[in-house]
């Protein structure tokens, strides 16, 4: 039982950190608002080459052969700055796919994800709508029972706005294109691919809980009131601390799912729906929290916490909802002979 | 990372669990609230310590096995799955021992700690005082040092296991000019002393689950204060430290609860069902149970490495506080009118114990530093908010 991260997932994280922090700066973000793709190809050019586009492509097609669990702390880190662009789903969602997928799809597709010279995105039923569809080279389609494969040629797109103008949202009508899995392989695929995106979802909402607090901890220790900084207040104390409470739950959760999927455990399934649910409601309370020790201030588009807010409110939704979630942890533990209780976690 | 029990973790899982199979009573045992389930309890400590199971964390010489936190958190595991009596000795064996491992002298250590292990002394705590409750640094009982020995005078209030137990613990103002945390010592006292009135209060329940002790030039000897004159406020942050805190509230404890409040939920599903939010808050309790779980267990790994403890620590009483009350809130109504008959009420059906944890969940959050000084802790502490 060893239920810590080696020193060199946590020094990665480390420099992930940094080199996020300051490349991905609120002031950038606004700028690819008014853009028309909203996405930053100098940027994801940097992400590649410090090795993150590839950094789950096997070796054999130029990345680094790491898996969901060496990920999963660069994906919080993700989350912490609001990246707009789809590094976290590459990585974790459309690289294991195509990967599985294999042949000569992958193949062609895996080098160029790692050399940053395409992005790949996936669209399951899931989600009606496919964040990145734009700017992916190929896009990944669950279609009926099928998984199909379509490059930009093949299908229209037609741009949802979303609140949150770093989304960037589409239907996806492809009218021709063959299936690479049908039957019982696509929903193999399907599943799996799911639950990948649910994983990355909640660990980019523990980044953007952490991000939250800490802008309201600065906000409310400069804002003064009654002649005192408001961070002072009990009140006000307390919305950050009942954040951090959840929050700091909802870690452990999220690091055992990404081990059960790098591990292909039998729990995997229920151990994504725990972190999603957990990890998203920790988000949303930190945005909810945060959004009322900021005062007036956090209503105006001018301050920085919507970016925030706004991306974990449709992590909530995305990947599988709440509902989605609690239905599938219902199924389980509500069943017959569920082994449940003390010693039950790990077995 | 690897989230798998080892061969030899796997091996002490089976010995546990056939040793409890064999030993735990196949009845109940009655509360250590009242004076004849005390004395049960103190044998079932007993038998407990005869079979080397009482502190499996403590080293072999003193009746334990050495073992490390996930061992520890698997004894836990089998303890609560088992339905063996709760310690009525907690107070000594999770609190107070692990802190005279640390602060104790050799003679101290020879001398209480192997009566402690056997339950033959069992230990209450003697924190609060009157007007000392959230703010402990407000203490004013006194201990006056003439020659070797301590002479206490003042009161002490809300002790846990005080009416039957054998010792109290807690501090002391030995410098009468000193204020707030400054000027504590941290004494250990026999209530058997003269000139100590022990007075129940009854609980919730009706029992005596804690008590007022009145000390009137109480003497004790000087060789039962632990650690320095004056620096008691450290020792007894010690005794509060998180460690401690794994000890007295393991994961298992909830899980437990969680898993019969699945098995409650499924008997009465279709009167539950009325209120669509009973499904949900049985779903939420058993994610809440494996999250502190899973919490602990990343805890407990990191420690086993020799990482520290953070401020974060502070956030798990309010945790388990929290979700223990809301499980059981959750339980009483389930169970709806019969929620409020006593166990032994003629048509209570399958009340069983949730009205006890009931009102028992309800001192979670009061008890050890409420959660309002809890949250004050993590925002300043924690979360670096100013004061």
């Amino acid at each position: 039982m060893d239920f810590t991260f080696t020193e060199d997932q946590l020094l990665f994280q480390d420099s992930v950190r940094d080199f996020l922090v300051n490349e991905v700066t609120p002031q950038r973000i606004r700028a690819l608002w008014d853009t028309d793709s909203g996405r930053d190809d100098a940027l994801w050019q940097q992400l590649a080459a410090l090795g993150l586009t590839g950094l789950t492509v096997s070796e054999e097609f130029g990345g680094l052969g790491m898996n969901e669990l060496d990920f999963v702390l660069l994906a919080q880190e993700a989350g912490y700055v609001a990246l707009p662009e789809p590094l976290v789903q590459t990585a974790m969602v459309a690289v294991p796919l195509l990967s599985s997928i294999g042949g000569d799809l992958a193949a062609e597709w895996l080098p160029k994800v790692a050399a940053g010279e395409a992005r790949v995105v996936v669209g399951l039923a899931q989600n009606r709508l496919v964040e990145d569809a734009h700017v992916a080279g190929l896009i990944l389609l669950q279609r009926g029972g099928d998984l199909i494969a379509v490059t930009p040629d093949q299908v229209s797109l037609r741009h949802n706005d979303s609140v949150d103008p770093s989304r960037r949202l589409f239907m996806v009508d492809a009218s021709k294109a063959t299936a690479v899995a049908e039957g019982d392989r696509a929903a193999l695929l399907v599943g799996a691919a799911l639950n990948r995106g649910a994983l990355a979802c909640a660990a980019q909402a523990l980044g953007l809980a952490q991000r939250m607090i800490d802008m309201s901890v600065q906000y409310t220790s400069e804002r003064q009131q009654f002649g005192k900084p408001v961070g002072s207040f009990q009140a006000v104390k307390h919305h950050m601390a009942n954040v951090a409470v959840r929050l700091e739950y909802a870690k452990a959760p999220t690091h055992r799912a990404a081990y059960a999927i790098a591990n292909r455990q039998a729990i995997a399934s229920q151990a994504v729906s725990h972190a999603k649910l957990v990890a998203c409601e920790a988000a949303n309370l930190a945005a909810k929290n945060s959004h009322q020790v900021h005062g007036a201030m956090g209503y105006t588009w001018e301050v920085d916490l919507h970016l925030f807010m706004k991306k974990a409110w449709a992590l909530a939704n995305s990947w599988g909802d709440a509902g989605f979630h609690k239905s599938r942890i219902g199924e389980r533990i509500f069943a017959d002979g569920a082994d449940l209780g003390a010693g039950a976690t790990f077995s | 990372m690897e989230l798998t029990y080892t061969d030899s973790q796997q091996a002490f899982r089976k010995e546990v669990r056939s040793w409890l199979a064999q030993h735990v009573p196949a009845q109940p045992l009655q509360t250590f609230d009242t004076e004849e389930g005390f004395l049960q309890h103190r044998a079932w400590e007993a038998t407990l310590h005869a079979g080397r199971w009482g502190m499996v964390t403590w080293p072999e010489v003193l009746g334990g096995r050495g073992c490390d936190l996930i061992e520890w958190l698997i004894f836990e595991e089998e303890y609560y799955r088992a339905g063996a009596p709760l310690r009525v000795n907690q107070n000594g064996i999770f609190l107070l021992g692990p802190t005279l491992m640390e602060y104790g002298t050799e003679e101290q250590k020879a001398r209480i700690l192997p009566k402690m292990a056997t339950g033959e002394e069992v230990w209450a705590q003697g924190w609060s005082e009157p007007n000392a409750g959230s703010d402990m640094a407000a203490i004013r009982a006194t201990a006056r040092l003439e020659g070797d020995t301590y002479v206490i005078n003042g009161q002490k209030i809300w002790s846990t296991r005080a009416v039957w137990a054998d010792w109290c613990f807690g501090m002391f103002r030995t410098d009468p000019a000193s204020e707030r945390h400054r000027g504590l010592t941290f004494i250990l006292v026999p209530l058997r002393s003269p000139g100590i009135t022990v007075r129940p209060i009854p609980q919730l329940d009706g029992l005596p689950g804690f008590a007022e002790i009145f000390f009137d030039d109480v003497e004790v000897a000087v060789d039962n204060r632990l650690g320095d004159e004056g620096a008691g406020w450290g020792v007894a942050m010690a005794t509060a430290g998180f460690e401690r805190g794994l000890m007295l509230r393991s994961p298992a404890r909830f899980q437990e609860t969680a898993r019969r409040l699945v098995e409650l939920y499924r008997a009465n599903h279709e009167a539950a069902d009325r209120n669509p939010a009973v499904k949900d808050a049985v779903l939420r309790a058993y994610l809440d149970a494996e999250s502190y779980c899973l919490t602990t267990y990343q805890t407990a790994c990191r420690l086993n490495k020799g990482g520290k403890i953070g401020a974060e620590s502070s956030t798990n009483k309010i945790f388990w506080s929290e979700l223990d009350q809301d499980m059981h809130a959750t339980a009483m109504s389930i169970l709806g009118a019969r929620a409020e008959l006593l166990p032994h009420a003629p048509d209570a059906g399958d009340v069983g114990t949730w009205l006890d944890g009931w009102l028992f969940s309800l001192s979670g959050p009061i008890y050890a530093g409420t959660n309002e000084v809890q949250r004050n802790i993590i925002a300043e502490r924690m979360l670096g908010m100013p004061r």
